[in-house]
Order: C-alpha cells, then sequence, then structure tokens
C-alpha cells in the first residue's frame, strides 16, 4: 500500500494559507546533501524536484518531525489554523 | 474583547480533560482550548487506557457510556526476526472479572470526545477549532492568558494549564518548556486496520468485549531503537511501529514503507488479513524519559501530560500518566486559590504531588532504560536474528545431531557479537529496569 493511498484514508480539511515551509529553498540544494525531510516525512509531505523540494503540506499529518529533524532547521512550522488540517475519525 | 476565567486550559486531551474535570467539579471557571475540529481529532496513542487512574477523575466512567473498545485480558510480548520470532503471553481471569477494565483499548477520536463531554457536563467551557498561539503576560513576566487564532481571542486567566501535547510550537515559541531534540522523541506511525468483531474474536481467542494486546521489539524496526505494537479494539487492529527520530533522520527509512513491510511479517499477515485499513497517522512519543522532564510550573502556568514529557515507555503509559498530572494540577490549582497566589510557590504543590506519585517513581526508576535501548542496537539487529536462528535450526529435523548444531549455532553467535557484549546488555538491561 502506498503513502498517497493511506493518505486517502485520512480526513483532511485544508487551508489555502500552508503551515508549513521551507525557509530558504536555495538551502536543501546548497548545503543538505542527506536531505533525510525526504525519508522520515511520514506524509511524504516533502518531495524532490528538479531544482528544489516541494512542500505537499495539505497532507501533513502533523507530527511536527520535519521542525525539528530538518538538519538546518530551515523549516516554519505551525499548526494549521484552527479546525483544519487533519481530523483523526478513530484516533 | 477579553474574557476573564479562573483557568485556562490549552488542549482537550486527557491531561486538560481531566484537570477540567476537576475544576470545573469545585465550580472553577474553566475554559479549554482545543486546535482540533473536535476533541480527539488531533489526537493518537496507541490505544491502552487504564481504569484506576479515569476512576480517580470519574469513578462511575464504565457506567457513563464511556467508549471502550475491549478489555484487555492477555498481553504479549513478541520478539521479533525478519522471517520468524518468538512470542510469550500472559492472560488470567482475573482480567475478566475481578480486576475488569484495569486496562482496555480506546480509539482517542472517539475517547476524548466523551471526555470532553464530561468535563462540559460537569461546567467546563471547551471551544474547539481554535489554535492557542501565543501567552500573554504582566510586566513581571507572570502568565495572566493566552492568544488565540480567533479575532479578539484574547483570554485571561488566573492559571494557564498547557496540556497541548508532546508537538508544540507554543512551547517553541515561547519557551515554557525547550523544544524537544531529535534524539528525545520516537516518531510512530499508525495504522488502524478494520475486520469483523468476529473474525478478531477468533484469531486472538477471546469471548465478547475482550481484547489482546501485543508489544513487538526485534527487527521490525530495521534496525532501530523503536517498538511496534498490535492492539485489539472491538472491530479494529491498531498498528502502530515507531523508532527514534534521529535515527530515522540518519538511516534514511521512509515510517510509511516500514510499515509496510511490518504487515508482511509472517506472525503479522494472518492477524490481518481481509482487513480493511481505515485511518493512518502519526505522532511523536517522549523518549526522554525522567531526565527530560522540564520545569512544570512557574508564575501563572502549569505543565502536565506529554507536555511534561511524562511517558513511560516500557510500560506503554502515556495517557495514564496525563490524566493523573491533570488531576493533580487541578488540585495544586485549588489549593493555589485557596492561599490566593498563583505564582510558582503557590503552585508548587503540583510538584509534590508528582514526587510523591508513581508517575515521577517509576520514571526515575526506569530513567537509563532509553540510554540501554538507545546503546545497544544488537536488540535490533544481531540479536533477534541470531534467537530466530536457533530456533529454527534446533527445530528442523534433518539428520545433523543436535550437538554439532549447537557448535556451529555458537560459531555464528561468536561471529556475529560477543558473549561478554551479551552479558553486558543483560547487566546493563536489569540495570535500566531495577
Amino acid at each position: 500500500m502506498k503513502v498517497e493511498d493511506k493518505l486517502f484514508l485520512d480526513r483532511f480539511r485544508v487551508n489555502e494559507e500552508p503551515h508549513l515551509r521551507i525557509i530558504d529553498a536555495s538551502l536543501c540544494l546548497r548545503e543538505c546533501p542527506d536531505q533525510p525531510c525526504l525519508y522520515f516525512c511520514p506524509a511524504n509531505v516533502y518531495r524532490l524536484e528538479k531544482d528544489h523540494i516541494s512542500v505537499a503540506y495539505e497532507g501533513c499529518l502533523e507530527c511536527g518531525s520535519c521542525r525539528i529533524a530538518c538538519p538546518h532547521l530551515n523549516i516554519e512550522w505551525r499548526f494549521p489554523l484552527g479546525g483544519y488540517g487533519i481530523s483523526h475519525k478513530f484516533g | 474583547m477579553e474574557e476573564a476565567f479562573d483557568v485556562a486550559i490549552v488542549g482537550a486531551g486527557p491531561a486538560g480533560i481531566a484537570a477540567a474535570c476537576c475544576l470545573a467539579d469545585q465550580g472553577v471557571k474553566t475554559i479549554v482550548i482545543e486546535r482540533g475540529e473536535y476533541p480527539g481529532a488531533k489526537n493518537i496513542s496507541g490505544g491502552v487506557l487504564y481504569g484506576h487512574d479515569l476512576a480517580r477523575i470519574l469513578p462511575d466512567f464504565d457506567r457513563r457510556n464511556c467508549p471502550i473498545e475491549r478489555n484487555i485480558i492477555e498481553s504479549r510480548i513478541w520478539f521479533l526476526s525478519k522471517d520468524g520470532g518468538y512470542s510469550l503471553s500472559y492472560r488470567d481471569r482475573a482480567f475478566a472479572k475481578e480486576k475488569k477494565l484495569n486496562s482496555f483499548t480506546v480509539g482517542r477520536a472517539k475517547f476524548d470526545r466523551w471526555f470532553s463531554e464530561q468535563a462540559r457536563e460537569k461546567g467546563a467551557l471547551v471551544v474547539c477549532g481554535t489554535v492557542v498561539t501565543d501567552l500573554l503576560r504582566d510586566h513581571h513576566h507572570r502568565v495572566i492568558g493566552i492568544r488565540t487564532d480567533r479575532a479578539d481571542g484574547d483570554v485571561l486567566s488566573k492559571v494557564v494549564l498547557l496540556t497541548d501535547g508532546i508537538n508544540s510550537p507554543l512551547a517553541a515559541k515561547t519557551g515554557f518548556r525547550p523544544e524537544p531534540g531529535p534524539h528525545q522523541v520516537a516518531l510512530a506511525v499508525k495504522e488502524v486496520i478494520e475486520l469483523s468483531e468476529e473474525v478478531i474474536q477468533e484469531r486472538f481467542n477471546v469471548g465478547t468485549g475482550n481484547g489482546v494486546t501485543i508489544e513487538i521489539v526485534g527487527e521490525v524496526t530495521q534496525g532501530m531503537d523503536g517498538v511496534a505494537v498490535i492492539y485489539t479494539n472491538r472491530k479494529s487492529l491498531s498498528l502502530c511501529l515507531g523508532a527514534n527520530l534521529a535515527t530515522f533522520s540518519r538511516q534514511k527509512v521512509r515510517p510509511y514503507e516500514m510499515m509496510e513491510s511490518f504487515k508482511e511479517h509472517p506472525m503479522v499477515a494472518p492477524l490481518i488479513q481481509g482487513g480493511k485499513p481505515a485511518e493512518y497517522m502519526a505522532h511523536w512519543i517522549a523518549e526522554g524519559g525522567y531526565d527530560a522532564i522540564p520545569r512544570l510550573c512557574g508564575d501563572g502556568f502549569l505543565i502536565a501530560g506529554d507536555s511534561a514529557m511524562l511517558f513511560n515507555a516500557l510500560h506503554r503509559e502515556g495517557s495514564n500518566l496525563a490524566m493523573i498530572s491533570g488531576r493533580f494540577a487541578a488540585e495544586a490549582i485549588l489549593e493555589a486559590r485557596e492561599k490566593g497566589d498563583f505564582g510558582r510557590n503557590g503552585l508548587s504543590g503540583y510538584l509534590s504531588r508528582l514526587h510523591n506519585s508513581y508517575i515521577f517513581k517509576d520514571l526515575k526508576k526506569y530513567r537509563k532504560f532509553g540510554r540501554f535501548l538507545h546503546t545497544h542496537e544488537e536488540i535490533f539487529t544481531t540479536l533477534p536474528a541470531w534467537t530466530s536462528l536457533a530456533a529454527r535450526e534446533m527445530l528442523t529435523v534433518n539428520g545433523v545431531p543436535k550437538k554439532d548444531k549447537q557448535k556451529a549455532l555458537w560459531r555464528e553467535f561468536r561471529n556475529r557479537t560477543s558473549l561478554l557484549r551479551v552479558l553486558k546488555l543483560l547487566w546493563e538491561g536489569w540495570r535500566g529496569v531495577t
């Protein structure tokens, strides 16, 4: 089962304004050879594109890992606006 | 417009709601702010709760339609290699009778919602869909309320109880406790798999309403310091799998791929066969133990539950520590109200309660255990692999005398590790839990 299919099971209320943001996009390519966010993020939010890392915040599970495990602390992380984001059905 | 309350609680999880119940019971004007659409919308745990600690807040919880999934009558421990593993289980008649509801499973989206309803009935105000974005302070730096993401969303209160969970951007912003490092938390993913009630009862050999928990260590975390669990719910199974976040980051393991391998393990696959995945979630677990607990109260505020990093990893106790610490915080607030002092001294009854309770006593007892797991990766690599090999060889009848097999196994053991190292592991493991 792919991560996309797993996320499809969840209920999200997506806000137009992202709650995650890479602060300095060029830093990821310039100074971060390992790019661990591409691996540890349980929702595969961070994906390597041709010239940048994209942020699919819509499927974020709100665990917070990228905020503290980004080697350069290069991710701005807020909670989604009240009532937005994931809503667990079972929990 | 600012509104004044006696107590403002950040987060409608078990710590916050436990406190709200105790405070509202005593007529304290209490508001709980929850960022989810409903209480429990953002919450997750493996799923085991303990009746003793819930009963201290709601003595008749089982008669109030508490959404209990299954009463746990059997606990299993699995030690798994890639292709097999050992199982040890304990079942007791008492857990179905006189000790019924000693532990039980819940889905937190349902449980926390129900728990919040109980607090509401007692008179607490629970406001959902609202994020607390900052703490309000006076010129002495005392906390005097909270700021929310709603228009005119400031709330003044005599005390703020921070029960906003382990992942707290509010803590990162205001510094009420330090932001954890990646080595101080485990990242866990959870999948809920639906099966019919009858199938679950058959597969786990239990009757209606009863269930089983399985705690798992070994190669399932792909060499990382972590655990997995399988818990039975009424019509579903909870599969959780987690490992230290720093290790995840270093070893470049994808949590969802690790979950898929786990589901294919020969001891797991038959249990979930034919099941329908229903939900996928992720959360942190506090790994730091006793030494990671921050300063838990200050002028005008207290910290409880996961937010206070109260988690006993060895005994999978977190939600119950949250409920107890929430209750202690409420008791300390009541004391402070009597004294008319909501400063750090006035609230210090919270700390003495924690120190005298099993929360701190247990966390102190196991304070070395986290480090033990972290520094003995063979628990997740060599040991499960070799012990499985040993069992497989000794159980295989192929014309080779058992003595020769033993010799070959010892050779293999010495190739992979050393007796001294394993003795050291046993000794340190023992010291970590005694």
